[in-house]
């Protein structure tokens, strides 16, 4: 099978063909991506639309229209398969644009979401999606039906030809009577059994154009009469600004203008704007130059803890006290209290920062008719909503133009963040489109992070040396006003956990901070998953059992979670009996529907220089469509959490993330990158789980748990390297 | 102040601070987006490019380092249909997925396989450490190197 792109030559051809119309798909490249501007966004000349969803050209090509966003998940190449599944066509006549976020808006959300996020994309929205790709299918056959005198029935769809006796004809030739067809009623979707094309791996349709620089992202927008602003907000978040001296930089040449931007908290949690200054120059390394000789004072007393240090002091106070009971046992406590045997421990993760490869930055146009918008965001819709709201003008004449995003990993992307206020700002102030891009030192300073938290545990042992009582207390920072979801979701992969365990507490507690806080790729599990899955190896080898064998034991009667830690024994080969120096180790965590099992195998040296060997993963989504794609992003989630686990752990110093960049927050490189084994343990039927998320919870855990059995030490907090690892 | 080089094949002459960072003369001002902006202090490499063959990271190369010499960026490292062999493997493996870093990535494999045709692990480790990617596709970088390697010792060897 084949992957299918047109290379840029058939791209200008089929634009010039089409009658010079604005084309807005992805393949749009770099060095003409100046002639989105001025032009009003026009749905591409595609042939006849059948829906929104798609349209057939005469050629009998079919373009998809996708509404999600494109971050890496393969979102464009998954919503085409399930489009050509029910449609019937052959794959290599399928492309795929983005959708238009303001006819999304116009026609009452007729995409029903253009938001982005929670592994949803085939796990929630496949029967919609799905759905269009049937409707289009059954209103070609009635197209046909109808001009040929012959029922609905008679007539069959396959690969692009509709047939009924000696009656044919192309999809192309009915596409037109068919937009205009209401069927009494919808059709069907196909179940997994009768599928024909999901389920077979295929290559990713914008591996070609990510692969000669031709694939175009927010922060490649050129535009004419464009500015670059580099902006600059409190090193401790939310600081007010309190004065500035720009005399330095003042009538520079280049430098157009110096503006402070006033704080207004959104109406939507994903739209701050914070006090900052920006620079706008006819470069960005001229502005973010000047801005840096601009001295600033900002008024930032009123936070929470403003170290690392303070932090854990809060929390260590706060775990002392009784949190509020999320699930409550019996009488969990006296049973610990009257145990022989108890297992205690205290686990804590530090805070992390999405640091997407592309850094923060939004272009906008503000002009009398309209207003155009660029940015990295996961969700089209809010950033239409809150440029539209920060200009002053009706949502209808906002248009979000779709670009590939450089990374996604939560937080919306960091579109979500104030940069689409700002850019809209200084081009409404300046009468001139203006792309702001954040530094990566501001990127990390001013990103919404992934907060700490911190997790008393205690288990006592009963029978067979298997818990009798387990306890938890899970202490989280979350801004004030801030409710406790995504990211700071305290009883998911902790208080569900699948061990039966007669008695049972959770309690969950709140510290404050000043600091804003969003989801981080596979939230919440991320850190519970670590806590939970290295203090059962701590209660299982308390316990005399064999930790692989402790979980099957523990998850009697959970089909799905025996098939996951069954195909982890079968295919691992974990053992607890490696020489010193060589250790594996378990784990297993359910994120976004899927259960997912890791075996990790690493070397320690004498030193306690560490190597993450190898990591199998076993997962059970119920369903995969493409298993090409869904490898890709199991060895993407391995690399995730592996890189916060082992060097991640943003040191929070004087209040704020200030000055910070990849040489003070290191990522996983080439050579640190585990061998990754995927292995698919489908339960199938109703279950449909995520695929981009699940795999990293499982993975510090596994290698911690692995570390533990190399070196007879046990860690209990992230990062690794943070640990003395060395061993005699 | 006019600054003169090679810009994948084409001179081009540039008027600005001659201190400024190729990366941004090669986006702002050649329309070149293909090479990214990452970290700006060579952390990340996603800006690499190739001076005189060699990789180098544009966000800290002035263009006074450039004057006289042959640029590349991944815009001239092949065309749409000929594309360098790496990016054929690339494209071929399905290496991207958020495709930001790929350009840099794709950069310093072909600069490595031009020195090292036949790489081994070890060598793939040291040139391509440089070269962050975010979204972890590592093993497959490896891979789609090996067989740029493979491909381009069959395409040198006699018919």
């Amino acid at each position: 099978m084949s992957a299918v792109l047109q290379t840029r030559r058939q791209f200008l051809k089929v634009t010039t063909a089409a009658g010079g119309g604005l084309l807005v798909g992805f393949w749009l490249p770099a060095s003409e991506a100046a002639s989105v501007q001025g032009r009003p966004w026009t749905t591409p000349p595609e042939g006849a639309e059948v829906n929104a969803w798609l349209a057939i050209d005469p050629d009998g090509n079919v373009t998809v229209r996708v509404p999600h966003t494109e971050m890496g998940q393969g979102a464009l190449t998954s919503v085409s398969m399930m489009i050509a599944e029910e449609l019937h066509v052959d794959w290599t006549r399928i492309r795929a644009v983005f959708a238009d976020a303001n006819r999304h808006l116009r026609n009452n959300n007729e995409y029903e979401t253009m938001f982005t996020a929670g592994s949803a994309l085939v796990r929630r929205q496949h029967p919609h999606i799905m759905q269009a790709g049937a409707s289009a299918r059954e209103r070609l056959k009635e197209a046909a039906a109808r001009a040929w005198g012959v029922d609905r029935g008679q007539v069959h769809a396959s690969l692009g030809t509709l047939r009924a006796g000696n009656f044919s004809g192309t999809y192309a030739e009915f596409a037109g009577a068919a937009a205009k067809i209401a069927l009494p009623e919808e059709p069907a979707i196909r179940k997994p059994g009768e599928w024909w094309l999901l389920g077979k791996p295929l290559q990713r349709l914008d591996v070609e154009v990510k692969s000669n620089g031709s694939a175009t992202y927010a922060i490649d927008t050129q535009l004419p009469g464009m500015l670059y602003a580099a902006v600059q907000a409190s090193p401790v978040p939310w600081g007010t600004l309190q004065a500035y001296d720009d005399s330095a930089v003042k009538g520079r040449p280049g430098i157009h203008a110096v503006i402070a931007l006033r704080a207004r908290p959104g109406k939507h949690e994903n739209s701050d704007l914070q006090d900052c200054l920006a620079v706008v120059a006819d470069s960005w390394w001229m502005a973010r130059n000047a801005l840096g000789e601009i001295k600033t004072s900002w008024n930032d007393e009123k936070t929470g803890p403003r170290s690392n240090e303070a932090e854990r002091a809060e929390a260590q106070r706060l775990l002392g006290q009784p949190g509020d009971v999320i699930a409550e046992g019996d009488d969990t406590l006296a049973a610990i209290e009257a145990a022989a045997n108890v297992v205690r421990a205290d686990y804590e993760r530090p805070w992390e920062t999405h640091v997407r490869m592309e850094p923060i930055n939004a272009t906008v146009s503000v002009t009398p008719e309209r207003v155009d918008v660029w940015s990295p965001t996961q969700d089209q819709s809010v950033a239409l909503q809150l440029a539209a709201d920060q200009a002053g003008r009706d949502p209808k004449d906002v248009y979000v133009h779709t670009a590939f995003l450089g990374g996604g990993f939560g937080g919306n992307g960091g579109g979500g963040t104030g940069v689409t206020r700002q850019a809209t700002e200084l081009s409404k102030q300046l009468g001139r489109p203006v792309k702001v891009i954040w530094s990566r030192e501001e990127d990390i300073a001013q990103d919404k992070q992934r907060p700490p938290n911190y997790v008393r545990l205690a288990a006592a042992l009963g029978e067979r040396g298997l818990p009798s009582a387990w306890f938890t207390r899970s202490c989280w920072f979350v801004p004030e006003g801030t409710e406790r979801v995504g990211p700071a979701t305290s009883h998911i992969a902790m208080s569900d956990m699948p061990y039966a365990v007669p008695n049972r507490l959770h309690e969950s507690i709140s510290a404050m901070t000043h600091i804003p806080v969003a989801t981080h790729r596979a939230p919440g599990t991320n850190q519970n998953g670590f806590m939970t899955e290295c203090f059962a190896d701590e209660v299982a080898i308390a316990g005399g059992w064999d930790p692989l064998d402790w979980r099957i034991e523990l998850t009697k009667g959970k089909a799905d979670w025996q098939l996951v830690l069954k195909t982890l024994k079968e295919k691992a080969g974990f053992r607890t009996d490696l020489p010193k120096g060589q250790g594996m180790g378990v784990a297993i965590v359910e994120d976004h529907g899927s259960i997912c099992g890791a075996c990790a195998t690493v070397r320690v040296s004498p030193a306690g220089e560490l190597k993450v060997e190898k990591v199998v993963i076993v997962i059970d989504s119920g369903h995969v469509i493409n298993p090409h794609n869904a490898a890709e992003q199991l060895e993407g989630g391995v690399a995730w959490e592996l890189t916060h686990a082992w060097l991640g752990g943003l040191e929070l110093k004087d209040g704020g993330f200030a000055g910070m960049n990849f040489d003070r927050y290191p990522l996983l490189r080439m050579h640190q990158m585990p061998k990754v084994e995927v292995h698919f343990a489908l339960s199938g039927g109703a279950k449909w789980g995520g695929i981009g998320e699940p795999a990293g919870p499982p993975v510090p855990p596994a290698v911690a748990n692995a570390i533990f059995y190399a070196t007879g030490k046990r860690i209990r907090s992230t990062p690794f390297r943070n640990h003395d690892l060395s061993w005699s | 102040m006019p600054v003169a080089m090679t810009v994948n094949g084409r001179i081009v002459t540039l008027d600005l601070d001659p201190a400024t960072p190729l990366l941004w003369a090669l986006r702002e001002q050649l329309a070149l987006t293909g090479t990214k902006y990452g970290c700006g202090i060579a952390q990340c490499g996603a800006c690499t490019v190739h001076l005189d063959g060699r990789p180098v990271r544009a966000c800290v190369t002035p263009v006074s380092a450039c004057v006289g010499k042959q640029v590349t960026t991944i815009e001239g490292l092949g065309t749409p249909d000929k594309p360098h062999p790496v990016q054929r493997a690339w494209a071929g493996i399905g290496v991207p997925q958020c495709g930001y870093c790929q350009s840099g990535q794709i950069m310093s494999a072909a600069a490595l396989l031009a020195a090292t045709p036949n790489p081994t692990d070890a060598d793939i480790d040291r040139a391509m450490a440089g070269n962050l990617c975010r979204c972890g596709t590592y093993n497959r970088i490896r891979a789609a190197i090996h067989q740029a390697a493979e491909s381009m010792s069959d395409e040198k060897a006699p018919a």
